[in-house]
């Protein structure tokens, strides 16, 4: 009897990819916490006020999930490169830095918002070094992916693509999320503001663009047809993504007494979003037909709730671009409930998706006794989820009328407080069921290498 | 070939885009004495370093367990004195961060120079 290891096409990097995986998870556990503890300070003013106050729950929440979203997608990529190119990665030792140099740049800004040191910039809350630091731990990344892919752009699948835009974009936008250490941009808060918004609305573009290639990456991978990826629709909805990530952030300036044409560009971008909402209603039967089918497909289940989710949120983004219905929502818990649906719903089922197609790949017999338990923290996360984005969308309709009526934000807060009740209870059950999701991964992947008997 | 042409051709138009962006649009119109513009820095400055942006808004940017303070000067209701008593004192969900009367002031004059610029929010 011959005994070898069960994944014949294995790579040295693998074990840095899984490395990945575990600080990617790790990130979330932590941030989904630091959020259910956020979420019940609007309920009980004084929980923790002294000792962690929303001031830091709240940056240490935000960091923690946006850093789930890139180290999660990372992981995957790292673990992709080497069977997309079919060569191994070009540098090993750069993903060990890569991961040596992120984790410590997390660990000094978790320490930095503890102690309450802050640069209290909106998503980049952490003091400015940090976010040079942030850069340097991406440089091992970006060689690693250009130099072991060596792409070729005019035959590359659309997630190539997808990739390299995020990468490159990310570089950029971070960058440009700092010109406010310049007086040109800082003494001016018109200007200031104007460029904050086009450089995090770019950003959450560019990271966007690393979840959804890795989504591209696995469905082709779990459906075992590489057409979709390569076809001129792809490639099509890619160049409409390419332009909102650069264009469309506008939207979020209507308030702010900019120049008009820049908020008439991004109406126009917006607006190109109802291109991406009308394919998806008329695939919608097929993707419903496809899920079905597929539906004991771990990886293909996490795909298929995303779908749903981006249909959800995109109606909700159309709506909220539209300037006259932009000046009500605007503010309120509803364009909250528009980045929980994209965070939770549509980049991490995306992102568990690739998480439980590596954990498969590389444990198919633990896997495969942990599968019905997976199964439940997905119908649980989803189920609560949807109750979550309900009640801000509830608290932010409240939110309108209050203003409407001109009423204080006291009275305002205390008719929220039903709806942050929903918030804060269904929070917890989505940590509940992804800590079911986590916990599953986290036991599979230490457990003993599996063998397979020829 | 397209492809990479496409890519290129918008990117182009991004970049330039930008610099339009950075340097059109949004001129600054408001003139201030030294005094008060030292007092504004001073003020942002503070507004960044005690993370005010986690619970308040400035033209949407921020959260939302504090009111939005882009308009808080001028409102009849907030104004002046009752900013002034709450970054003395703290709220009920406010933390006390004992600020001295000088950095009172100077988040007072950041207010103030916000509130100017928010001619959008008082057309509406």
């Amino acid at each position: 009897m011959i005994t070898q290891p069960a994944i014949k096409n294995s790579y040295t990097t693998d074990k840095s990819a899984k490395a990945f995986l575990v600080l990617a998870m790790s990130y979330l556990l932590f941030g989904l916490l630091l959020g259910v503890i956020g979420g019940f300070q609007y309920i009980l003013p004084p929980f923790l006020k002294d000792q962690l106050s929303f001031q830091q729950t709240r940056p240490l929440h935000v960091y923690l999930v946006i850093t789930w979203l890139f180290t999660a997608a990372q992981a995957g990529i790292y673990y992709y490169l080497p069977r997309v190119s079919n060569r191994p990665v070009y540098w090993r030792q750069g993903v060990w830095l890569h991961f040596i140099l992120q984790l410590m740049v997390s660990l000094f800004i978790i320490t930095c918002f503890f102690l309450g040191y802050f640069g209290g910039r909106e998503y980049l809350e952490f003091p400015p070094l940090l976010g040079a630091f942030i850069l340097l731990s991406w440089i091992p990344f970006a060689i690693n992916f250009f130099f072991t892919l060596k792409p070729n752009y005019k035959t590359a699948p659309v997630y190539i693509w997808m990739w390299s835009t995020g990468i490159i974009f990310f570089f950029i936008t971070l960058s440009e999320s700092y010109l406010w250490l310049f007086d040109f941009f800082h003494t001016n808060i018109v200007r200031d503001v104007t460029v904050q918004w086009k450089a995090l609305g770019s950003m959450v573009g560019s990271w966007n663009m690393l979840v959804y290639g890795t989504g591209m990456y696995v469905m082709e991978q779990t459906s075992g047809n590489s057409k979709p990826a390569r076809s001129p629709i792809a490639f099509f909805f890619y160049f409409l993504g390419l332009t909102n990530l650069m264009f469309n952030w506008g939207h979020h300036t209507y308030i702010v007494p900019a120049a008009p044409w820049i908020k008439n560009v991004a109406y126009f971008i917006s607006m190109t979003e109802l291109l991406i909402l009308a394919h998806l209603i008329l695939q919608w039967r097929k993707l419903m037909s496809e899920a079905r089918k597929n539906y004991h497909r771990m990886p293909y289940r996490l795909l298929s709730y995303a779908d749903g989710w981006i249909l959800l949120n995109l109606t909700l983004a159309i709506i909220i671009s539209v300037p006259a219905w932009n000046y009500y929502t605007h503010g309120t818990h509803i364009t909250v409930a528009h980045s929980m649906g994209a965070t939770i719903g549509i980049n991490t089922m995306l992102l568990l998706a690739s998480v439980f197609y590596i954990i498969k790949k590389e444990k198919p017999e633990a896997f495969e006794k942990r599968k019905p338990w997976v199964g439940k923290g997905i119908v649980i996360t989803n189920i609560a989820l949807f109750i979550f984005w309900a009640s801000l969308l509830g608290s932010g309709l409240v939110k309108i009328s209050s203003k409407s009526n001109n009423e204080s934000f006291y009275n305002m807060m205390q008719k929220c407080q039903p709806y942050f009740k929903v918030f804060a209870y269904s929070g917890i059950v989505i940590l509940l069921g992804l800590f079911i999701l986590i916990y599953s991964a986290f036991k599979i992947l230490s457990g003993k290498k599996e063998l397979k008997t020829l | 070939m397209i492809k990479i042409v496409a890519f290129i051709s918008l990117f182009v138009a991004y970049l330039l885009y930008s610099i339009i962006v950075y340097t059109k649009g949004t001129e600054k119109n408001i003139v201030v004495s030294a005094d008060e513009q030292s007092r504004i820095k001073n003020g942002s400055h503070l507004f960044q370093r005690y993370n005010c942006t986690a619970c308040h808004q400035l033209y949407g940017l921020g959260g939302y367990l504090g009111p939005e303070l882009t308009t808080a000067y001028s409102d009849p209701v907030r104004g002046e004195l009752y900013m002034k008593a709450f970054l003395k004192a703290g709220g009920p969900r406010m933390p006390n961060f004992h600020f001295k009367e000088e950095e009172v002031n100077a988040l007072i004059s950041f207010f103030k120079y916000v509130d100017t610029t928010a001619i959008t929010y008082k057309t509406h």
